[in-house]
């Protein structure tokens, strides 16, 4: 029997009657047409599927669409506005945080979480934070320097903006 | 995944009822993370798909002088994050943070953990819970058991209880609420887990038609409290050994201790014997040693796991000298 789910996705109300059974990653790749989040594992190991749900990182190849409905969920789509990247997104582009970049939008989003709840995290509060991701390029250094770049510059701007007042 | 059919009570009285007076039927979902990844397995295949997320009665953290109250949809993340149990119950929120990755700390529930299913490959893998030949004979027993029990594994449940956080709670004597058809009980948390010695049976107290609906903890006793994990990597991963100590003092000994070991039976493993090693003792190497060797003295190890008892005498020894030196980093 199919439910009817509102699920808000970057800001967007997207409305469908879905099997029970449906995955949330499968929602929002074939429902909403939005494939920048991967399903790597498929068994909530890899976190290639890492999404915001009401704000916080989740593996979305592990929750029901229907867990979603009523809900906000921010996909790897919703951090650049426009033509201008997220700070993580510059982060990893300058810093090398990404190869073959598979793993990239699980990343960002779990950085995302992470940066929302600590805005200046250590080398170690970052490798905890992406220990349920996994890459199989970079080794990781990378990463994280991508990730402190970005908490660097978002810093400026909070500041910037401050003195802007 | 099987197709199933998906209710959402608001009242914990509609959940109940919604259950089925049998297992197979009927699943509870709360955060799904253990529960969807047995569902794609094919290892439960429930028809009808219970949400409790949506009753209020089952959310919220709270302290009072009488202790605290942690109701079953808490999540991990919560019991990492929270002021209160961080400051008063350090060992929870550190067990909390180690048991998952930061993604499953956000969905997984408290309720969730305690009822998880064991990690045992056989029973992933769709060979059941204790699972037999055509014969007859136990799989494990003749098998690859290098993660199985060392403890309790008589009978014929080899496997392990899988969760992290159920020795740190029954150190500081918790206490777990269930709701069901017939009411209310309330039952010592080290009580509600059972080893199941058939095939129908669950490795928990918990009916079929009844819901976990809160986790209470007695005011924080004055006793020096740890955890230790010992695992194959630093992160994410399933331990091999688990201890959680809970040690009351008079002065410089001793007073009474509780001594609980995960990952090494099916049920978390108490060890009275421990316990008595420690009494009335003051806390040094020697002594922490002495109760660890108690801990794991009547050991049976199977037939690849003999390493296992070894990594539980060093979880104890290092959960009491842990404990001794303050507790929770």
């Amino acid at each position: 029997m199919q439910k009817n789910v509102t699920i808000d996705i970057n800001g967007q109300p997207h409305r469908q009657a879905v099997e029970p059974r449906l995955l949330l990653v499968h929602f929002l790749r074939e429902v909403a047409g939005l494939t920048g989040t991967h399903i790597g594992c498929e068994t909530s190991l890899c976190g290639a599927c890492t999404v915001l749900l009401d704000g916080r990182a989740v593996k979305s190849c592990t929750v029901l669409a229907v867990q979603a409905d009523g809900r906000s969920v921010t996909t790897v789509e919703g951090l650049a506005q426009g033509d201008k990247l997220h700070a993580l997104q510059e982060g990893f582009w300058e810093e090398h945080g990404l190869q073959c970049g598979f793993c990239t939008p699980g990343m960002l989003m779990c950085s995302h979480d992470l940066l929302a709840n600590h805005p200046t995290p250590t080398s170690a509060d970052i490798r905890e934070a992406i220990n349920g991701n996994v890459c199989r390029c970079t080794g990781y250094q990378n990463i994280v320097n991508a990730v402190k770049n970005a908490s660097r510059k978002m810093a400026k701007r909070v500041s910037a903006r401050a003195g802007a007042r | 995944m099987r197709p199933f059919e998906y209710v959402s009570p608001t009242t914990k009285a509609q959940a109940v009822s919604l259950l089925g007076a049998s297992w197979g039927g009927t699943e509870i979902l709360a955060g799904g993370t253990d529960l969807l990844a047995l569902m794609k397995d094919d290892i439960v295949s429930p028809k009808r798909l219970v949400n409790i997320k949506n009753i209020r009665d089952l959310r919220g953290i709270s302290s009072s002088p009488q202790g605290l109250r942690m109701g079953a949809l808490t999540t991990l993340a919560d019991l990492a994050d929270d002021a209160g149990i961080k400051k008063n119950y350090p060992a929870l929120a550190e067990a909390a943070i180690e048991a998952a990755s930061p993604q499953i700390r956000n969905m997984a529930t408290l309720a969730g953990n305690l009822c998880q299913r064991p990690r045992c490959w056989y029973f992933r893998n769709g060979f059941g819970l204790l699972p037999k030949d055509e014969t007859g004979n136990e799989l494990v027993a003749d098998g690859d058991n290098r993660y199985h029990a060392i403890l309790g594994n008589e009978g014929p449940a080899k496997f392990v209880s899988p969760s992290t956080i159920v020795p740190v709670l029954i150190a500081y004597e918790a206490k777990i609420r269930l709701e069901g058809p017939k009411g209310k009980r309330e039952l010592p948390l080290e009580k509600f887990f059972v080893i199941p010695k058939s095939e129908n049976e669950r490795e928990h107290d918990l009916g079929p038609n009844e819901i976990v609906t809160e986790v209470v903890v007695p005011p924080v006793p004055n006793a020096k409290i740890a955890h230790y994990e010992i695992r194959q990597k630093d992160v994410f991963d399933w331990p091999l050994a688990v201890a959680a100590v809970a040690l009351k003092m008079q002065g410089s000994n001793v007073e009474s201790a509780r001594i609980v070991m995960g990952y090494v039976a099916p049920v978390p493993w108490m060890s009275p014997e421990a316990e008595q090693a420690l009494t009335a003792q003051p806390l040094d190497q020697e002594t922490a040693q002495k109760a660890a060797e108690a801990a794991v003295k009547d050991a049976k190890p199977l037939s690849h796991n003999e390493y296992k008892v070894q990594l539980a005498r060093v979880a104890v020894k290092r959960a009491i000298l842990k404990a001794a030196s303050g507790g929770a980093a």
